[in-house]
């Protein structure tokens, strides 16, 4: 932490405070929302990962989470494995779809908006097939056998919201750490030299095919864990809800909001978008119930425009992201100078 | 043709030919909206990730006039060339040109936010449900032998070739198209002769939506429109376009008419819904193997 100033280390202490007490005094409503928005945070990390760090744009993310969903899932669900085993059996198999989609895309040579295609068809295609499945349920969902709801049962993922809580929370710590020991290491300058000149970074010697794989396999797996979360906190997967492409967007914006390639830009977007997200839909139910707007507007389509607003302002005005002007605004980062 | 019947080997070759029949009429019209993507990419080199949602506004606009004076959706096609080309136009000028300068992902990313906030925007105007047209013709089919062909879909395949015929042959022989084409072909060349580039862009997004406009108004006498219909619009054209070749006219249509018809064969050899499961997997090979499409150049 030794590029933050003194505020910057109280603020970033004072967060991580305020997530740690949270449940304390935090509403069931409130809770639930706070692992929506922290599930976003988690995700956009991992996302984040392969556009901000390695260059790579991927509109199908959600695939690898519904891949890591419906393989714990299934495996609890019809053969009772626990999810503390099913997770590397989600990490396995979404890593093996990046490996397999990086291999494909890197292999052949498919660059920049091809490769964000060849992610949307595979995701697309992986849904399909998925709908089709009767062995998990097809578009009739899968669904995850509760036996109770309270107490703290870590091996079955089973529990008080508290704990899912909690879980989620320690996921998003620990994609934080891994990302900025990534970033910071040896194989975050090799993928940052990919992202700003592949031809530049293959001439000194980096080898790019390997790294964008890295990249590829490294965030699919993080993507694979968030969907075990997401399997045993909703217990019930549909393939349309869990991989369809409005989910594969949703994962990209707050990454971009908070800002691509920063490490703490998809946390911070997270932070921003859900609560905002949260007052709309307040708000707007608020102007239903004083008869200001109609009764039959729909209060998500307004939450989703705001959504889609903002990622437009974000790109067309500060496409470097909200964070690291924020960051510089409030001096919690040092400058080069006091950096010495 | 001979594997293929073998496959369907249970369907006898009327059901076959009808299903490729109705697969080319679709498959058309399918060409036309992907016209749209093509023409925007291969001038300004942006992929239109909001084509489905313009494709939509077109099909909400044909019902619309529908409701209101009993248009047929055929005759609301100027109407909704005319008003899209305003959107697309106002697009490039006031929003898209601003982020030229940054690298294609933030444009894809730009135009995904644009693409959600049209979806939300239906979504609260016309609400989640499925609305259609009735038409005195929607029924009535046409018997070539023992072949069946429907009235709607031809009706809307012939206005999908008109509409893109006059589209290449604006491109042909228009002193506008000439313009547009040398754009494409070479940017800088382009400026120092002294054309608008700017304009033209703008020219060129307001054609291409024209184009997605008049094919939405097309797609509404075959299908019911509700806002969640845009995204997999959206692919469906790039599963056409890459297909055929990004940037190729010629090649939409061609890409169109092979979609329409694995799609219908598709439906017919295994279940309906399976059937967009052929055309991503067609779109996963033929970026594979052929990423310039099958009619494309080499790009960049």
């Amino acid at each position: 932490m030794s590029e933050l100033t003194p505020a910057g280390r109280a603020a970033l202490l004072a967060f991580t405070l305020l997530l740690l007490v949270l449940p304390a005094f935090a509403t069931g409503h409130v809770l639930s929302v706070a692992i929506i928005c922290l599930n976003l945070a988690y995700l956009g990390q991992s996302w984040n990962l392969m556009l901000g760090f390695a260059g790579l744009l991927s509109i199908g993310h959600a695939l690898f989470v519904g891949l890591g969903a419906y393989a714990s899932g299934y495996l609890f669900a019809k053969h009772g494995v626990p999810p503390v085993i099913g997770v590397a059996a989600a990490i396995a198999v979404a890593m093996l779809m990046g490996a397999l989609i990086g291999y494909l895309g890197f292999r052949f040579a498919i660059g920049g908006v091809y490769f964000a295609l060849l992610t949307i068809a595979f995701s697309e295609f992986v849904r399909i097939l998925l709908d089709h499945a009767t062995f998990v349920g097809g578009t009739e969902g899968l669904f995850l056998p509760v036996t109770r709801r309270s107490g703290v049962d870590l091996i079955n993922l089973r529990g008080w919201t508290e704990m899912f809580y909690y879980v989620i929370l320690a996921l998003c710590v620990g994609a934080f750490v891994l990302c900025r020991a990534m970033l910071n290491g040896r194989i975050g300058y090799f993928w940052r030299a990919i992202r700003d000149n592949p031809e530049a970074a293959e001439a000194v010697g980096v080898h790019i095919f390997r790294y964008r794989m890295y990249a590829v396999i490294l965030s699919a797996g993080m993507a694979g864990v968030s969907g075990v979360f997401t399997a045993f906190y909703n217990n019930n997967l549909f393939p349309e809800q869990v991989l369809g492409i409005e989910r594969s967007i949703e994962i990209t914006l707050a990454p971009i909001v908070g800002g691509v390639g920063t490490l703490f830009g998809p946390i911070f977007g997270a932070f921003v978008l859900t609560p905002m997200g949260e007052f709309l839909t307040f708000a707007v139910d608020g102007l239903k119930e004083s008869g200001l707007i109609a009764k039959n507007v729909k209060t998500d389509g307004v939450k989703l425009m705001f959504w889609g607003l903002a990622v437009a302002l974000i790109v067309l005005f500060k496409p470097s992201g909200l964070w690291p002007w924020v960051c510089r605004g409030l001096g919690l980062v040092k400058s080069p100078e006091q950096r010495g | 043709m001979e594997s293929l019947l073998k496959l369907c080997s249970g369907f006898d070759p009327v059901t076959i030919g009808t299903a490729v029949i109705s697969g080319v009429l679709t498959g058309l019209v399918y060409g036309l909206s992907a016209l749209g993507l093509s023409v925007i990419f291969g001038v300004i080199r942006i992929v239109n990730f909001a084509h489905g949602e313009l494709l939509v506004i077109g099909m909400f606009l044909a019902l619309m006039l529908f409701r209101w004076f009993g248009l047929d959706p055929l005759w609301s096609i100027p109407i909704a060339a005319a008003v899209l080309f305003a959107v697309g136009y106002a697009l490039q000028h006031f929003v898209i040109r601003r982020v030229a300068y940054l690298p294609d992902h933030y444009q894809f990313l730009l135009l995904a936010g644009i693409a959600i906030m049209i979806v939300s925007a239906c979504l609260v105007i016309f609400g989640p449900d499925a609305q259609g047209v009735q038409l005195p013709y929607a029924l009535d089919s046409i018997p070539i032998g023992s072949l069946i062909i429907d009235k709607v879909r031809l009706y809307a395949a012939l206005a999908a070739v008109a509409v893109a015929s006059a589209l290449l042959l604006f491109f042909k022989y228009s002193s506008t198209g000439r313009a547009i084409r040398a754009c494409a072909d070479n940017n800088l060349g382009a400026r120092v002769v002294g054309l608008n580039v700017d304009r033209l862009y703008a020219l060129t997004f307001g054609i291409g939506a024209a184009c997605i406009g008049a094919a939405g108004c097309i797609i509404l006498l075959l299908v019911q429109v509700h806002p969640y219909l845009a995204p997999g619009y959206t692919l469906l054209a790039f599963v056409v376009v890459i297909v055929g070749g990004m940037g190729s006219l010629f090649g939409a249509l061609l890409g169109g008419v092979l979609i329409g018809v694995a799609e219908d064969l598709a439906s017919v050899c295994t279940q309906p819904s399976l059937k967009t499961a052929f055309s991503f997997g067609l779109l996963i090979l033929v970026l594979l193997l052929r990423p310039q499409g099958l009619l494309g150049r080499i790009a960049r």
